[in-house]
């Protein structure tokens, strides 16, 4: 009787594999090849993993494609602008004028934020305002933004489709779906989730394989004294090398908002005046500072927070003495600080042939 | 015939084996919730009634809160004997990101009668100094020079100072330290044990836990934010007397199961 079993069992195989068989030839269609992002050891033990949505895996023909959509001008009305003429690698993808120029000579009015380490913004609220929800979407406005690279989609996805390259490279990336501006805004996210920087002094600091300068160390001090620069609630530490909370906060550079931040994108006035904490990594290369770029030098900011703060409504209540325009560092303190953030600034990641054209 | 009386026999026994094991044997297990409210004195509190001055403390002080994150840890079931049963880790709660304010532990509790339900307000000296990437990651670190760690409380907002005018205040709870330093000194531990009281645990259950706010700032200690707002971290009396208030701070609600 358990023969009879057995041999079901075999028929059953047997005809499982025929059914497949059955459907004619198999076509064995190029799968992209997985690329997992290269975590830095300093992330891998101090914070949590990066964020990858499911629906847009890192694999090589993606970012490969993502790079060259990132650094083609194709993308612009004209053709004369690429997302690196304001997101210029040598400055840690930023810009180096307070705010940028789009095709048409039109500046905006928000400071081209650098990329680095965006899988890391766990909140996912991108931009100074957060109003971006993914990367994915952030790629999508400046290609329709009259006063950035002024295109439309429908002319980018034409001129990709009649491309010599793109559509073979799509097809890598993406298998047989049509171009879109999904998949085009899906690759240049992943080429910016590789953008990843955690190779500064202070890394290898962090990893016992430097020292720092005396003059650094009191930086360090400075940055983490509650009665000193407490810049530590909103900008990260040790612990949290990303050196931001990828929080919005009132840093109090006005009394009178002539840019409400975040406050537009929620419509809440108690958010009005907020701005993101960008990340403190690669300030020598990303001058100037702010969301509007009014400083253009280090000495600049940290002055702002010792003695400068204006009062507002909604200035953070973690801004100190402000009544006093701030807490009043030392001149010595002052540039130890400095020397601090310096630190964090990773000539590899600029340098990097990965992420230059 | 003769054939099906002894597997008749067999199911009884097995039947019979069943009953046994679930009466004597084998306690259901339950699952938990904690749903963490909050109140001014009674009145609710949610994201809602931040960034505006609308409380006043026992001392008097108008105030705002714009932010309120604390740690939980080391939720506790206590039997009659003194059996514990310790669901190991933090919940960190957020109210003004509205995160974290229901924890569902993953482990199952045995049904029963519990003679406590506790908890730790912030973390033990020996989870505290431990690696928690996820506390990290929202930046509740406490500066190497106090101890390390992590903060058991933030509240930041703003009050009417004596003088008038808007005024921040950071009232935030960490483990006590003296002298700041490469050799910090801890004069008293400030996380503290948090009773819930007994339950007898039936069903699935869903336990309220509520943060009376005000009662950080008024027993036994009279808080005046004139003297004491900022910089409290490197404070240890200012950080002892917070652990004192706030063993008034939390309660149990209702009860569901």
């Amino acid at each position: 009787m358990k023969y009879w079993s057995v041999f079901v069992v075999f028929v059953m195989v047997l005809s499982s594999c025929s059914t497949d068989d059955s459907k004619g030839s198999v076509s064995y269609e190029a799968m992209p090849t997985p690329l997992p992002l290269n975590i830095p050891p300093v992330f891998q033990e101090n914070v949590l993993g990066p964020i990858i949505p499911n629906n847009n895996p890192q694999t090589v023909e993606g970012v490969a494609l993502g790079k060259k959509l990132f650094f083609d001008t194709i993308l612009s009305g004209d053709e004369t602008q690429s997302c690196a003429t304001c997101h210029s690698p040598q400055h840690a993808f930023s810009d180096v004028t307070p705010t940028s120029a789009g095709i048409d000579g039109d500046f905006g009015t928000r400071n081209t934020m650098p990329l680095f380490n965006l899988a890391w913004n766990y909140g996912e609220r991108f931009n100074w305002d957060g109003s971006d929800l993914s990367i994915e979407r952030q790629a999508i406005t400046p290609v329709e933004n009259p006063i950035e690279m002024h295109s439309n989609w429908e002319g980018v996805i034409a001129k990709l489709k009649d491309h010599p390259e793109y559509p073979e490279l799509f097809k890598k990336a993406f298998g047989e779906l049509p171009i879109s501006k999904t998949l085009t805004t899906k690759a240049i996210a992943q080429f910016e989730r590789t953008l990843i920087s955690g190779n500064s002094k202070f890394d290898n600091y962090l990893m016992g394989e430097v020292d720092l300068s005396p003059q650094e160390q009191n930086g360090l001090n400075v940055f983490m004294d509650e009665a000193r620069g407490d810049c530590f609630h909103c900008h990260g530490s040790p612990s949290n090398p990303l050196w931001t909370d990828n929080m919005f906060h009132n840093n109090g550079l006005d009394a009178v908002f002539t840019d409400l931040g975040l406050g537009t994108v929620t419509g809440d006035p108690s958010d009005n005046g907020k701005f993101k904490s960008p990340s403190l990594r690669n300030l020598a290369y990303t001058a100037p500072y702010m969301h509007d770029g009014r400083f253009e030098t280090l000495d600049e900011v940290i002055n702002h927070y010792s003695e400068g703060l204006q009062n507002s409504s909604t200035i953070d209540p973690l801004m100190k003495k402000v009544s006093q325009g701030g807490v009043q560092l030392s001149a010595q303190d002052k540039a130890d600080l400095k020397a601090f953030l310096l630190s964090l600034s990773d000539p590899s990641f600029i340098n990097n042939p990965d992420f230059i054209n | 015939m003769k054939k099906i009386y002894p597997l008749i026999l067999l199911v009884m026994l097995s039947l019979s084996s069943c009953a046994e094991d679930l009466d004597d044997n084998l306690k259901a297990a339950v699952t938990t919730q904690f749903n963490f409210t909050h109140n001014w004195n009674g009145l609710p509190v949610t994201a809602a009634d931040f960034n505006t001055v609308k409380f006043a403390n026992e001392n008097s002080d108008s105030l705002s809160i714009e932010r309120l994150r604390y740690v939980i840890s080391d939720l506790t079931f206590t039997r009659e004997h003194g059996e514990q049963l310790i669901i190991e880790g933090h919940h960190l709660i957020d109210v003004s990101e509205d995160i974290g304010l229901v924890y569902s532990p993953e482990l199952e509790i045995p049904t029963g009668l519990y003679t406590n339900v506790s908890f730790t307000f912030g973390l033990n000296n020996e989870y505290n100094a431990q690696n928690h990437l996820d506390l990290n990651s929202v930046s509740f670190n406490v500066p190497e020079m106090l101890g390390g760690g992590y903060h058991y409380m933030q509240m930041d907002g703003k009050f009417i100072a004596a003088s008038g005018e808007e005024v921040g205040y950071n009232y935030h709870s960490i483990r006590a330290v003296d002298n700041p330093g490469s050799n910090p000194t801890f004069p008293q531990d400030t996380f503290f044990t948090v009773d819930l009281g007994a339950i007898n645990l039936e069903n699935n259950a869903t336990f309220e836990v509520k943060m009376d706010i005000s009662e950080w700032y008024k027993n036994p200690n009279l808080w005046d934010l004139n003297e004491l707002h900022t910089v409290l971290m490197p404070n240890s009396e200012a950080q002892i007397l917070m652990r004192e208030n706030g063993q008034s701070v939390f309660s149990l609600g209702t009860v569901t199961q």
